[in-house]
């Protein structure tokens, strides 16, 4: 075959790679560089303008990347220890077993908008049902109306909504472990803790860690659930990052400005999560 | 009301009535009219069937359903049934109008015939709209609106929207209850004041606070003083400025509300809205729990579903708490937004000690025709059918629809009365209090209509959410946001933004 052929038959493949992710990366960062908005409408040149704002007078948005980082942390980490509790659950055989394996797995096919509007009437502080039976005690939670209790609102709804995908993962982790070492642990006669420790643990690690870092790359872009919840509030104190963005962005309609915080913001996630990644190697593998 | 606009009230009342006397051909194939059958006039069903748009697609972009977005639909499908053309209607959230239209008028696309969206959009739109053909501003359907409502949609004397809504904010109360003599000797033997409608912010606080979290109307539940738009972003800027239109527009101190319109300096955070966002502030604890984190939504089903006292914005709980199904139907009124026992006055840095009172025109629905669109006949006839007088009764008589009064005619009691089962008292204090705002008053606020309107109000929902939420005080947050207009200005230009804003405030004052 000729040289160029081969290249022909590449080139399909490499029109798609440039139309949907490098034009568009390519486009931000020249966005990045203009001030486009609802009245300068084209890309004009102003250098690093935009990243000397962001990064010397902008302070909301270095808050919502703490918030937002306090928020993923939590909410992976919850999903993991329950995904992981659910996955050992049904790992064994159990009555009911592949019923409980597809009813774990509902919140998740739900559509989050939707489960979110429902979640927001639930906890709805003067209407909503959870209330209802606080109120049995004497008590009023403002689960979407007080600084703290907002964010542990949203932290709620996004476990219940992706705890689901952690059980997948690990459920599939589980049952691809091989059998040899579980029956060496149990002639040298361990325990079902012990085998957990030695074995299963350490097994999955590699499992674990993959699942975590693709949970993080999710979670950091947090945004249905906060935009449906509290619109970011109340304050400022439940604003995450991408919503941010998406003010500045879509409601503000500042888009040479949200361009710089898009990349701004990717490169600091692709920084962070590489040392989460390298940092969890480290903690579950090599220990 | 002036000679002009009462004649023009009986004549267009005389006409719909016996409009209504008389058998209709229109009304048997459209229901939606049947309390008045069609209405005579350039738009009116029968015009509108002698227009053939055969084998011509209108796309129309409105919002979600119901609001606006169902009457959209609902006339398009009538349009189309009566022209022949075929009409798409898209429908859109709210917080995406905006945006959904601006970047296709960016990129000199017309994917969108007509668009609906909020008035305030003007400035940022108008280069890209077709203004209203003078055959559609001189006919009588249009002589029949209001002059705020024909300035809210139009710049500098040229018309750009069609009116299709008219939206103030007005006070909401419970009638049944500040009526009621055993309330009256509670509160007066408690307080040592007369409970009466709240002619101050400060009375209104002192009444919320008294009929909070209690159950003054014996139906088992608690009750609360409040429900106001609160929550970030959810047009909660609006229901700010009501709150601070009484502390801040002096009608001795012309040339601007929200900037010195000479230095272009902000106001935001003078001591008559500090003022303003300290009784807010203050608000949270008469608000029902969650009241923080409450949209225009939370606060029609909360009001209009008799959980407060109070409550004030569009017309929307109003009208939710009239409709037939309501717990509270005929036990609510309307009365001008509270005013203050005193007002800032800027020039000599110092309060004025008088009763001030100012009405907030404040955006609301409108839709217009998009330049680069090549059917501007058609869209403009569309839009005129939507508000002909037909419609235009039956639209607003509907809650969920969002259509609310914004033609003299609109403002006889005796079309809700004789329509709706509206208490005849009722009904004459909500046409009264609505015509006073549209037409008595020389103190009007309207809305901030400059390039990049939804920064400058993105800046105040952060900012007063923040003192809201206890984040910041009062004067810290208004100082925020001062500081942060001073910079959208600036990179804005402050010229133009000048240029702009000056259209605004000629209307205030009075020129």
């Amino acid at each position: 075959m000729n040289f160029k052929h081969k290249y022909m038959f590449l080139l399909p493949g490499l029109l798609v790679l440039l139309g949907i992710l490098i034009f568009p990366i390519g486009f931000t960062v020249r966005l990045s560089l203009s001030s486009w908005d609802s009245f300068f409408p084209g890309l004009d040149f102003i250098g690093l303008e935009n990243y000397v704002r962001l990064f010397t007078d902008d302070a909301r948005f270095w808050e919502s990347f703490q918030r937002l980082s306090f928020l993923s942390i939590t909410t992976v980490f919850l999903q993991y220890i329950l995904g992981f509790s659910l996955a050992l659950m049904v790992w064994k055989d159990i009555v009911f077993q592949r019923f409980f394996r597809v009813l774990f797995l509902i919140p998740m096919m739900t559509t989050p908008v939707i489960m979110t509007v429902i979640w927001k009437t639930v906890f709805h502080e003067s209407l909503g049902p959870v209330n209802d039976f606080f109120s049995l005690f004497g008590m009023t939670p403002l689960w979407l109306s007080s600084e703290g209790l907002s964010k542990v609102t949203v932290i709620i709804v996004e476990v219940w909504q992706w705890t689901p995908f952690m059980f997948l993962l690990l459920l599939a982790g589980l049952l691809s472990l091989p059998k040899e070492p579980f029956l060496a642990a149990s002639i040298d006669g361990a325990g079902p803790i012990r085998k957990f420790v030695y074995v299963t643990f350490p097994l999955m690690a590699p499992i674990s860690i993959g699942a975590i870092i693709i949970r993080l790359i999710e979670a950091s872009k947090i945004m249905d659930t906060v935009y449906v919840l509290t619109s970011g509030g109340p304050g400022t104190s439940s604003e995450t990052s991408s919503f941010y963005i998406f003010i500045k962005g879509l409601r503000e309609f500042q888009f040479g400005y949200s361009a710089a915080l898009s990349l701004t913001y990717l490169i600091i996630m692709i920084i962070s999560l590489t040392v989460i990644a390298k940092m969890l190697v480290k903690l579950m593998i090599r220990s | 009301m002036n000679k002009t606009i009462r004649i023009s009230t009986m004549v267009v009342t005389a006409s719909l009535l016996a409009a209504t006397a008389q058998a209709d051909k229109w009304s048997d194939q459209f229901p939606h009219i049947k309390n008045t059958g069609d209405v005579a006039g350039e738009c009116s069903y029968e015009s509108m069937s002698k227009k053939d748009y055969s084998g011509q697609k209108l796309t129309i972009n409105t919002h979600a359903v119901p609001v606006i977005g169902e009457p959209t639909a609902l006339h398009a499908q009538q349009f189309s049934k009566l022209t022949g053309a075929e009409v798409n209607v898209i429908h859109t959230p709210a917080g995406d109008l905006y945006s959904k239209a601006m970047i296709p008028f960016q990129a000199g696309q017309a994917p969108y015939d007509i668009v609906f969206g909020f008035s305030n959009f003007i400035r940022d739109w108008k280069q890209y709209l077709q203004p209203v053909p003078a055959k559609y501003v001189n006919m009588p359907q249009m002589q029949d609106v209001t002059q705020s409502h024909i300035d809210v949609n139009s710049w500098d004397g040229e018309m750009i929207q069609f009116p299709i809504d008219g939206d103030r904010h007005y006070l909401k109360y419970r009638k049944d209850v500040i009526d009621n003599p055993e309330y009256q000797a509670k509160y007066k033997a408690e307080t040592g004041n007369e409970l009466r409608i709240p002619r101050t912010w400060k009375e209104y606080a002192e009444m919320a606070t008294f009929f909070n979290g209690w159950d003054w109307d014996n139906d088992g539940e608690l009750e609360y003083g409040s429900a106001e738009v609160m929550k970030k972003d959810d047009l909660m800027f609006a229901a700010f400025f009501s709150r601070s239109v009484a502390y801040a527009k002096n009608p001795r101190v012309p040339g601007g509300y929200f900037f010195d319109l000479e230095t272009m300096e902000p106001l935001i955070n003078g001591p008559g809205f500090v003022e303003a966002l300290t009784d807010w502030v203050e608000a949270t604890k008469y608000v029902p729990p969650g009241g923080i984190n409450f949209g225009l939504g939370d606060e029609i089903n909360s009001f209009g579903g008799g959980q407060t006292l109070f409550s004030f914005s569009w017309d929307d709980a109003f009208v939710a708490a009239m409709q037939d199904d309501s717990p509270i139907k005929n036990k609510v009124g309307v009365a001008p937004l509270p005013g203050s026992d005193r007002v800032w006055n800027r020039s000599n840095k110092s309060w004025d000690m008088e009763y001030n009172q100012a009405p907030y025109i404040v955006w609301g629905w409108t839709a217009a025709v998009a330049k680069a669109s090549k059917k501007h006949d058609m869209a403009f006839d569309y839009l005129c059918f939507f508000a002909n007088d037909a419609n235009h009764q039956a639209d607003i008589a509907i809650g969920r629809f969002g259509v609310n009064p914004f033609k003299k005619s609109d403002f006889d009691a005796d079309i809700y009365i004789e329509r709706q089962g509206w208490d005849p008292i009722i009904a004459n204090q909500y046409a009264d209090t609505l015509m006073e705002m549209e037409e008595g008053s020389t103190n009007r606020v309207f809305p901030l209509r400059v390039p990049g309107v939804f920064q400058f109000n993105s800046a105040i929902a952060t900012g007063t959410s923040k003192a809201l939420a206890g984040q910041l005080s009062p004067q810290e947050a208004l100082d925020e946001v001062a500081a942060e207009w001073k910079k959208i200005v600036k990179r804005i230009g402050a010229d133009t933004v000048r240029e702009a804003y000056s259209v605004g405030v000629a209307l205030e004052d009075n020129l």
